[in-house]
């Protein structure tokens, strides 16, 4: 889930996230597909259609999305609208409908809120630099003939690599004394990157970024291939440098991509727990780079509060829905 | 075009990999390095090996703090176990997706692409209740595999390879007498192997690297993933350990190896056209 990783990471985050954006064509497809599916039917159509075999071979797929998706997905919701407690299994207790009251609890709690003013730093952060770096770095693979399957490998060995394992080198590489601000030397900051209020979450951004990059270089990597190859002799032709072919080609060449890459970022980043649970002891330093993922874990589950932890997850979810639908807008052209 | 544009933009491009490369290998290489100095060095000197201050002893340091091997083994077990499910139930759906003609295809393919837009976050907390909680599967490897158990994208991947398998190819088959069963073993899946290693290497890396879920679920020592250990370690003990960033790199060593060897030994089926027809449905 959060798997690309899982989450499917999505990209660890990733790979559930994967292709939430491109869900409206492919789903189209589908329906096109269903529709011109129709007559075949009829023409030898039990009531489940010709082959029910299919529907058997996809029963424990549905069973799975029912339990493990739909299902909690509902639970979601009332848990956040109900005074909602664990109890002992099998205890009866009553929880009562509590309309709005969580929401409102949550919303008026300083720590909430700012936990949701960090992600949005976070995002401002990872979210351009992802795109700009995965860009150029995809154009100049794209390009490139030696060396080629050594470089894809390098990117995206980050991205492959478990969080838990890199985020060690990080805590090594920045701790005081560590290797990057022995070279900064009088530059490096006082305290230290991850236990500084101000650059807590920037650092995050940073790491979060190396980390998924490969991810999104391969996106870009497709979406390359797909760049009619006369636009770019035509520009040659008009004597357009590198530069300007780049922008006036290639950027707007790889459109679709970049609404993609747009979009699964900010769904990852929303998502970010791991980081700042281990990059900075737990959200530190005074809440400095809490998520609002890490704060419905200390909610929900360490302190008991799982109906204030399904808030923080429903108001998340409508915050990240809203970019979502800015970025296409704005990134989406009119297709 | 290269040469009507002179070597100006090529050496760019060079340097512009070259540095890229670094930035993301780096700090592998440092990962190692790192693991096997007896006193961590964080001068420039130590980021290459120094014969004189090289040791095992952080791997004999972590491993007697939490255990390598359980770690490894109950990752494996998490790991295989959403394998199984994904190449096993995931191929069976890929497959009436893209060949078989039955009612309800078009909303299973739907729900399909519909689950990669559901946000974990979201799912946290219910299914932390449901699964810990009610179905009582704390601690327990069913617990941690269950909210994974068939990927999704896998399963969008097979759809894909399956349907550019010719259509004559099943029609020939059924006219042979074959049943649909021999039909999905021995015509279909033979020819869609490059599916099952690219949506295998895919699935894979899920649960290796998954944190959130299993930290959640078990905390029996003995049932934890490496992942989880190795965090519960960088969080709690480290502190009281004698090399402790020696310990940790040497933990993360172990962790990240075997995805690095695999993604590195199958890198050819983990491209980017592969990667499209999972995101692009």
């Amino acid at each position: 889930m959060s798997d690309a990783s899982t989450l499917p990471a999505r990209p660890a985050g990733g790979s559930t996230a994967v292709g939430a954006p491109g869900a409206p064509a492919p789903a189209r497809r589908g329906a096109r597909r269903g529709a011109s599916g129709g007559p075949r039917r009829r023409s030898s159509g039990g009531i489940l259609g010709r082959n029910p075999f299919g529907l058997l071979l996809s029963a424990p797929y549905l069973v799975f999305v029912v339990l493990v998706l739909a299902y909690p997905l509902g639970y979601a919701l009332y848990i956040a609208f109900h005074d909602f407690f664990f109890t002992a299994p099998g205890v009866a207790v009553e929880r009562p409908f509590v309309g709005l009251d969580n929401f409102v609890a949550v919303l008026t709690d300083a720590d909430v809120r700012r936990s949701f003013l960090n992600v949005g730093v976070f995002l401002l952060i990872n979210v351009p630099l992802t795109v700009v770096l995965s860009l150029v770095l995809a154009t100049a693979l794209n390009r490139v003939v030696r060396f080629r399957g050594f470089l894809r490998v390098a990117f995206y060995l980050p991205y492959v690599a478990a969080s838990v394992a890199v985020v060690g080198v990080w805590l090594f590489l920045f701790s005081s004394g560590g290797l990057v601000n022995r070279l900064l030397g009088p530059l490096a900051p006082d305290p230290s990157w991850l236990i500084n209020e101000t650059w807590a979450m920037p650092s995050i951004a940073l790491f979060v970024t190396w980390k998924q990059l490969g991810f999104y270089i391969l996106l870009y990597l497709a979406a390359l291939q797909n760049v009619p190859k006369e636009l770019y002799e035509a520009a040659a032709t008009d004597g357009a440098s590198r530069l300007r072919t780049f922008w006036t080609v290639t950027v707007p060449g790889v459109r679709p991509a970049t609404l993609l890459v747009l979009l699964v970022s900010t769904v990852t980043g929303a998502n970010l727990f791991t980081e700042p649970y281990l990059l900075t002891g737990g959200g530190g330093p005074n809440g400095a780079s809490t998520s609002p993922v890490l704060l419905m874990y200390q909610r929900g589950i360490e302190q008991g509060y799982p109906d204030e932890a399904a808030a923080i997850g429903v108001v998340l979810v409508l915050a990240v829905l809203v970019l979502a639908g800015l970025q296409n807008r704005f990134a989406g052209g009119d297709r | 075009m290269d040469r009507t544009l002179g070597r100006g933009p090529t050496v760019l491009r060079g340097v512009v990999l070259a540095l890229g490369a670094l930035a993301f290998l780096f700090p592998f290489a440092y990962m190692v390095i790192g693991s096997l100095q007896r006193t961590p060095d964080p001068t420039l000197a130590g980021a290459f090996p120094d014969p004189a201050n090289l040791t095992t002893a952080n791997y004999t340091a972590i491993d007697s703090r939490i255990g390598l091997l359980t770690g490894l083994v109950n990752s494996g077990l998490f790991t295989g176990g959403v394998l199984l499910g994904t190449l096993v139930l995931g191929v069976l759906v890929g497959y009436a997706l893209a060949v078989l003609e039955w009612r309800g295809r078009g909303t299973t393919f739907a729900l399909a692409l519909l689950v990669q837009v559901v946000p974990f976050q979201l799912l946290l907390i219910p299914l932390y209740v449901l699964i810990a909680r009610d179905y009582g599967l704390a601690d327990s490897h069913l617990g941690m595999i269950l909210p994974f158990a068939i990927n999704s994208t896998a399963v969008l991947i097979f759809r894909q390879y399956f349907l550019q398998v010719p259509k004559e190819l099943f029609e020939a088959a059924r006219i042979d007498g074959a049943g649909e069963i021999r039909l999905l073993l021995r015509v279909a899946l033979p020819l869609v192997r490059p599916a099952l290693v690219t949506a295998g290497l895919l699935t894979f890396i899920g649960p290796w690297n998954e944190f959130l879920w299993p930290f959640l679920i078990t905390k029996d020592a003995a049932l934890q993933p490496l992942a989880v250990s190795l965090a519960n370690y960088i969080s709690n003990v480290a502190a009281t350990a004698a090399n402790p960033f020696g310990a940790i790199l040497a933990g993360a060593v172990v962790l990240a190896a075997p995805v690095v060897v695999l993604f590195v030994v199958f890198q050819r089926y983990f491209i980017s056209t592969d990667l499209g027809s999972g995101v692009k449905g």
